[in-house]
């Protein structure tokens, strides 16, 4: 019987958070599961609906972006392998952000009844979210196989740029969950930003081709030197990543789970009154 | 430093009223850039001039005000009022789902919170998978659940059912399992609120059962609760919550005594019948004293003398009297009418008349209301009056029992061992 003491007090920080997220480690993995399982359940297809959906997404896009819009891009790569490693971490960042964003007001129940780091929350979402994306990965490598396109040692830095697409998935997703329980309007702006950012970030088309007067304003969305990336190190580097892009990407990053984590612990304690 | 496992220090929480909330209190950008803007320009262009906004009426309320006191480990606290009274509060801030505005909390152990039966359950997810998702949430880890699965199982009852969506289940059932699942954490500190309001007899006899021998572990519970009966049982010590402050603490018996008195006095002086405009009714009522004068009180056992005051304005023939005598739960204890006892009804003329009864009481020491009515020869109710104040009875008996054994009755009773 530990005789830890717990002082709560008023605009005290928590000192005991990160030894509390320690203990309550397994509610990311039931949260994350609950939010899977419960989108099959009652459906014909069950899981099968996780492979088919970004499939069918994947077919669509690489179909308007290659075909219909024919927006220029390397030579030596198949244009829809482009497109996809560029949809990639594109629908993992989007869905994050959509999911994370109401994922404290979805739960508001646990919220204002139970215990346990709100920071969880978000987290699972993003989770979900990653699920969702090795599963596409997996497509993607099957579709390389069918374009016998074999990628190279750039393969290696692949782990790198899924954390740093982890990382600013979770930052933002930091910021606007904490920012929807106060301000609801979130629920409607997400949305939007979400297809804004679809034609604006790199995704159907190479970021090579913005004129380099505007790249380094254009790199601080961070989505831009992740999708880069994943280019660079699926596709034999044959796209190219320009390094202060890069840079730009990884600062970026940084200050949005640094401010994220901090607006969330900020307001975390007035979840319970507020939601 | 004493041996408290919980100790709250000054504990107070205040929270903000908007008066002005428009459609939904969802706080937008747009009202607060509106408002914001608003107060600023109002405040440059001011009647008075002094550049102050106009007050929004935004009022503070003070849920809970200066709460100290200090639980021991093994002991059941129960926290007693009436609604509104900040009991949900107060479980919140020791959850540390909500933070104090003032004061301080010391815990010393484990707590895990039933606020709420059935938090955390998934409409969609089988009973199976609620089982591991909810006792996840409550902070079981996932070997643990796996352990307890089927006592849990067992507890709730509901194993034929155990792989349909919870949605489909009985509100009985689902009651059964959400409890069933909370009911085998094993926090040092188990802190409980009203999860006894739903639920067959069966099933809360079977939640009780398990809070008790959860006490009976050494654990340390706090209960809050509206069932008098319950409370009773369960816990050992009290505290009772008006409008956020604390009004008595101690032993439970004394709290809740003193809980039922406060809503019975609320509740009385209160007139259930009053034809003809009053103009014959109860005036009062009191219990011989002898030297002592009247009182309100008598002695559990022994021969009082009660005296009820009629006025009346106008005159009643054939009129009796009834006199009935409740517990503060509302239980029908006692009841009489003069028409049974004397040889003819009495008949009210003007002014004032006084009826005498004499009676003993064989209760336990305590308070209980009186009820007194005035029928006419028809036996049609006058008057039905709610007595103020409150009766007491005092206890006399030596008895070798503890207070909490004392039954609601208190007559001798003897025995004998033959050879």
């Amino acid at each position: 019987m530990a005789t830890t003491e717990l002082l709560i007090e008023p605009g005290r920080a928590e000192r005991n958070y990160w030894t509390d997220i320690w203990r309550y480690r397994e509610l990311f993995y039931f949260l994350a599961w609950r939010d899977i399982l419960v989108r099959y359940k009652q459906t014909v297809m069950g899981v099968a609906w996780s492979v088919v959906r970004p499939l069918l997404t994947m077919i669509v896009f690489t179909i308007i972006f290659s075909r219909i819009a024919k927006l220029p891009s390397a030579a030596a790569v198949p244009y829809a392998l482009l497109v996809m490693a560029g949809m990639l971490p594109w629908n993992f960042f989007s869905n994050s952000m959509s999911e994370s964003s109401s994922s404290l007001t979805t739960n508001s129940s646990l919220i204002s009844k139970i215990y346990f780091p709100r920071l969880i929350i978000p987290a699972a979402s993003v989770i979900t979210s990653f699920v969702d994306f090795a599963i596409t990965l997996v497509l993607m490598s099957l579709m390389m196989i069918f374009y016998r396109f074999a990628p190279d040692w750039h393969l290696l830095a692949l782990p790198f740029f899924i954390a740093l697409a982890f990382a600013s998935s979770f930052g933002v997703g930091l910021w606007l969950s904490a920012l929807n329980v106060e301000y609801r309007d979130f629920r409607y702006i997400i949305p939007f930003v979400v297809q804004f950012g679809l034609y604006v970030s790199p995704v159907g088309f190479s970021s090579s081709v913005i004129p380099a007067r505007w790249r380094l304003l254009y790199a601080l969305n961070p989505v831009v030197g992740i999708i880069d990336g994943f280019r660079w190190s699926l596709l034999r580097g044959q796209s190219a990543i320009w390094p202060p892009s890069l840079l730009l990407c990884v600062g970026t990053t940084i200050a949005i789970c640094a401010s994220g984590l901090w607006y969330f612990r900020k307001t975390e304690r007035t979840f319970a009154d507020v939601i | 430093m004493s041996d408290a496992i919980i100790s709250v220090e000054q504990l107070g929480k205040k929270y903000r009223i908007d008066h002005l909330a428009k459609r939904g209190s969802y706080k937008t950008l747009r009202e607060t850039i509106t408002y914001q803007t608003r107060d600023l320009l109002t405040g440059w262009f001011s009647r008075n001039g002094n550049g102050r906004a106009p007050k929004r009426g935004r009022e503070e309320f003070w849920a809970l005000r200066d709460v100290s006191f200090e639980v021991r480990q093994g002991e059941v606290l129960g926290i007693i009022g009436r609604n509104g009274a900040g009991k949900s509060t107060l479980l919140k801030i020791l959850s540390r789902i909500t933070e104090p505005t003032e004061g301080r909390v010391r815990i010393r152990g484990r707590v895990a919170s039933l606020l709420e039966v059935g938090t955390g359950f998934h409409p969609e997810l089988t009973g199976r998978e609620n089982i591991f998702l909810n006792g996840a949430i409550l902070g079981m880890g996932r070997e643990e659940i796996r352990k307890k699965f089927d006592e849990i199982v067992d507890f709730a009852g509901t194993e034929k059912f155990l792989d349909t969506p919870v949605k489909r289940y009985s509100s009985g059932m689902y009651v059964r399992l959400a409890f069933a699942v909370a009911a085998h954490l094993e926090p040092e500190i188990l802190i409980v609120d009203e999860v006894l309001a739903v639920g067959d007899a069966e099933f809360q006899k079977k939640c009780l059962g398990k809070m008790q021998d959860v006490s009976k572990g050494g654990r340390t519970v706090i209960f809050v609760s509206h069932q008098i009966a319950a409370v009773q049982r369960l816990c050992s010590q009290g505290i009772l919550l008006r409008a956020g402050e604390i009004e008595v603490s101690g032993g439970i018996n004394e709290v809740l005594d003193h809980y039922l008195s406060d809503s019975a006095a609320d509740a009385s002086g209160h007139r259930q019948v009053r034809l003809l405009d009053g103009e014959c009714r109860v005036a009062g009522w009191s219990i011989d004293g002898g030297d002592a004068g009247p009182s309100h009180s008598c002695i559990s056992r022994q021969l009082c003398t009660f005296r009820v005051e009629i006025e009346s304005k106008r005159r009643i023939p054939g009129a009796s009297l009834g006199f009935v005598i409740r517990n503060l739960a509302g239980d029908l204890l006692l009841s009489a009418n003069s028409k049974d006892n004397l040889k003819r009804p009495f008949d009210i003329d003007l002014g004032k008349r006084e009826v005498v009864v004499t009676v003993r009481l064989p209760l336990k020491m305590g308070h209980y209301q009186l009820e007194l009515a005035i029928a006419d020869e028809q036996f049609k109710i006058i008057d039905h009056w709610v007595a103020q104040p409150l009766l007491s009875v005092l206890s006399c008996t030596e008895s070798s029992l503890p207070a909490e054994w004392h039954g609601l009755i208190n007559e001798p009773i003897y025995f004998e061992v033959p050879r």
